[in-house]
């Protein structure tokens, strides 16, 4: 899969063609701190440090990195929630940085977010089926109860449960629930953050084949952000390892895990527990010792 | 140093660290733990997998005696060197305990520090209460002593901190370091490197391993994450609904299970499998909250093996000294620890 040359054409893109679903370009995010003296003003804190990449239509891209490594400012810049400092980013080819919240309308509809916690990402005095059912209430799109069951059945819940309170449902199901929401809109982009982390294991599996079927019946794009390796290894086609606010390795997936080139992806895949590597002897003392 | 258990009615065997015999946690009427039995021998590491409420806490919590407000454990839980029950023991004596011979690391490093205190006193703190160490200058050398151990650097700035200067992983390290201040017989350690980054994590459990070994403490290790529970533990039990489905040596347990749970649990936990269609092995339905799962087998109505007989409970089949299973349908034994389907339907009805 070659990369897309990292141009953001200025035409309005339709959505399909070869135009990137996303392209970031230099994006660099600076923080100033609180004071916490009277003296100075606190240093400033670089979250992202000239970021660059491109996904193209359709694919399943995988962002990896440890706490603070600057993957969640990547993704609220993505989704229009935060504005880089330097750079610029492109969703379906149409530059998204310089625009006021009013302007980002065709954002919102076309990318969509699925957050870790599934608990205090829906809200818990809202019914489920008001819920899935707020973005389309946000733009104005009616048949919003036709389009709240079917969203319902795509996810595999029952249609009674748009009738229910988040609290009632298990850690997959509400996960469930707000895949539905996203969703909703019928957008083209889904960007995860963390989706499975915070589910039982017997579960996850569930949601990862859940969210493989969508991406492929909806042809979607899916931008896959985790701390898990294996997840990602797993669900996308392309990775990008992140590490103090910079990509430090990109490629497909499989050439990353099989024969990584920056010492800080060999690390953290050496670090990495897994059943296999354990059942052959691999002790803690190993995995610490890259 | 490890304390040479007392042989008496508390311990079975002279290297026994921690009997727990017929272990049950009520709320109300609801059981949510139920006739749990294992023993910890001194220098064992064990491990106790499950998922969010299979129970596996709140075991932990009852040999510690830290059970929440209204619930009630009953059953024993004996500890080498204690000469009391620690199920029912009133608070003053469990006092004496905690610290001591037995220490705890929990999930949350933050919690688990007073944040008003400087490490090195936290530290010190343990080894004065407890009067293992003679006087305060002491204690503070050794609290020295033990945050290099954990391998924070530069250990006498670092007794001089606060909590809220170190990171998550240092506050986790201080955390064992007070945990292994007074050579504990036993070490619980509760999900400890479950909100860490990987290569943190790493870090932290090679800690607790060495940690351990050094004293030939005895360990549990609860935890919801096979592979890092293959990595530290020579013996895992698999918890689900309130009881022990499943026990004995972690390579036998991931590689030859014989519960249909832990079956699943590792066929779900693969992610370098899948089907012709690129799919994961899943278990059908979800985890039912705690004190909510059915009668009889607690797995049965998730699991594609069961029949009518599963109604009542299965007994414990013994497959060795600390291993076995429950279940009536068990997987053959030799058959890999996937979820493929076997020749079961000769059992049904």
């Amino acid at each position: 899969m070659a990369e897309q040359p990292t141009s953001t054409p200025l035409a309005p893109g339709p959505g399909t063609g070869p135009v990137d679903a996303i392209s970031v370009r230099d994006v660099t995010r600076v923080y100033r701190r609180p004071r916490t003296s009277l003296r100075h003003a606190s240093p400033p804190v670089h979250a992202l440090r000239g970021v660059s990449f491109a996904i193209p239509q359709g694919q399943r891209f995988g962002i990896v990195g440890e706490s603070g490594c600057g993957k969640s400012t990547l993704l609220r810049i993505l989704a229009g929630l935060d504005r880089p400092t330097g750079g610029s980013v492109a969703i379906d080819g149409r530059d998204i940085t310089g625009l006021r919240e009013r302007q980002l309308k065709f954002v919102r509809e076309r990318l969509q977010l699925v957050f870790q916690d599934p608990m205090s990402s829906l809200d818990p005095r809202m019914r489920v089926g008001d819920i899935v059912a707020e973005p389309l209430a946000a733009q104005r799109q009616g048949n919003r109860r036709e389009r709240v069951a079917e969203l319902l059945e795509a996810v595999g819940l029952r249609a009674d449960a748009a009738d229910r309170y988040p609290h009632q449902f298990s850690g997959g199901q509400r996960q469930r629930i707000s895949i539905a929401r996203a969703l909703a809109p019928r957008p083209k982009i889904i960007v995860a953050d963390e989706p499975v982390s915070a589910l039982d294991v017997s579960v996850r599996a569930q949601v990862l084949n859940l969210i493989a079927d969508l991406v492929d019946e909806l042809s979607l794009t899916l931008v896959f952000v985790s701390h898990d390796l294996s997840v990602v290894r797993h669900v996308c086609d392309r990775v990008a390892v992140m590490h103090a606010g910079q990509i430090v390795e990109t490629g497909s997936t499989e050439q990353v895990y099989e024969d990584p080139q920056h010492s800080y992806t060999r690390r953290l895949i050496a670090a990495v527990p897994t059943l296999g590597k354990a059942l052959s002897g691999v002790s803690a003392a190993d995995l610490n010792r890259e | 140093m490890t304390p040479v258990p007392e042989t008496g009615p508390a311990a079975a065997a002279p290297d026994d660290v921690l009997a727990v015999r017929n272990l049950g946690v009520t709320v109300g009427g609801r059981k949510l733990v139920e006739d749990v039995d294992f023993t910890i021998r001194a220098g064992e590491r064990v491990g106790l997998i499950g998922e969010s409420g299979s129970g596996k806490s709140l075991t932990a919590l009852s040999v510690m005696g830290l059970l929440p407000e209204g619930l009630r454990a009953s059953g024993s839980v004996r500890l080498a060197g204690v000469d009391h029950d620690l199920v029912g023991a009133d608070e003053a004596r469990m006092s004496r305990v905690r610290g001591k011979e037995i220490a705890m690391v929990f999930q949350e490093p933050m919690t688990a520090l007073n944040p008003t205190m400087r490490v090195g006193r936290q530290i010190a703190e343990v080894l004065l209460i407890h009067r293992t160490r003679p006087d305060r200058a002491s204690a503070r050398a050794a609290a020295v002593e033990l945050l290099a151990q954990v391998g924070l650097p530069d250990p006498e700035a670092a007794a001089h901190a606060y909590p809220h200067q170190f990171s998550g992983g240092q506050r986790q390290r201080v955390v064992l370091a007070i945990a292994l201040a007074n050579d504990p017989a036993l070490l619980v350690c509760d999900e400890p490197t479950t909100a860490l980054d990987v290569t943190v994590q790493a870090r932290v459990l090679d800690l607790v391993v060495r940690g351990v070994q050094e004293r030939r403490s005895a360990m549990l290790f609860i935890t919801h994450d096979l592979a890092v529970v293959a990595t530290v533990c020579e013996r895992v039990m698999v918890m689900y609904g309130g009881r022990l489905v499943e026990s004995g040596p972690v390579q036998e347990v991931f590689t030859r299970p014989r519960h249909r749970y832990t079956q699943g649990l590792i066929g779900a936990s693969d992610l370098t499998v899948v089907d012709d269609r690129g799919r994961l092995a899943t278990i059908p339905g979800s985890v039912p909250a705690a004190g909510r799962f059915p009668a009889g087998c607690v797995f049965r109505n998730r699991c594609e093996h069961a029949t009518d007989g599963c109604a009542t409970r299965p007994d414990w089949v013994p497959t060795g000294p600390d291993s076995g299973y429950a279940c009536f349908h068990p997987a053959p034994d030799g058959a890999p620890g996937t979820g493929t389907p076997t020749n079961q339907e000769a059992g049904r009805g």
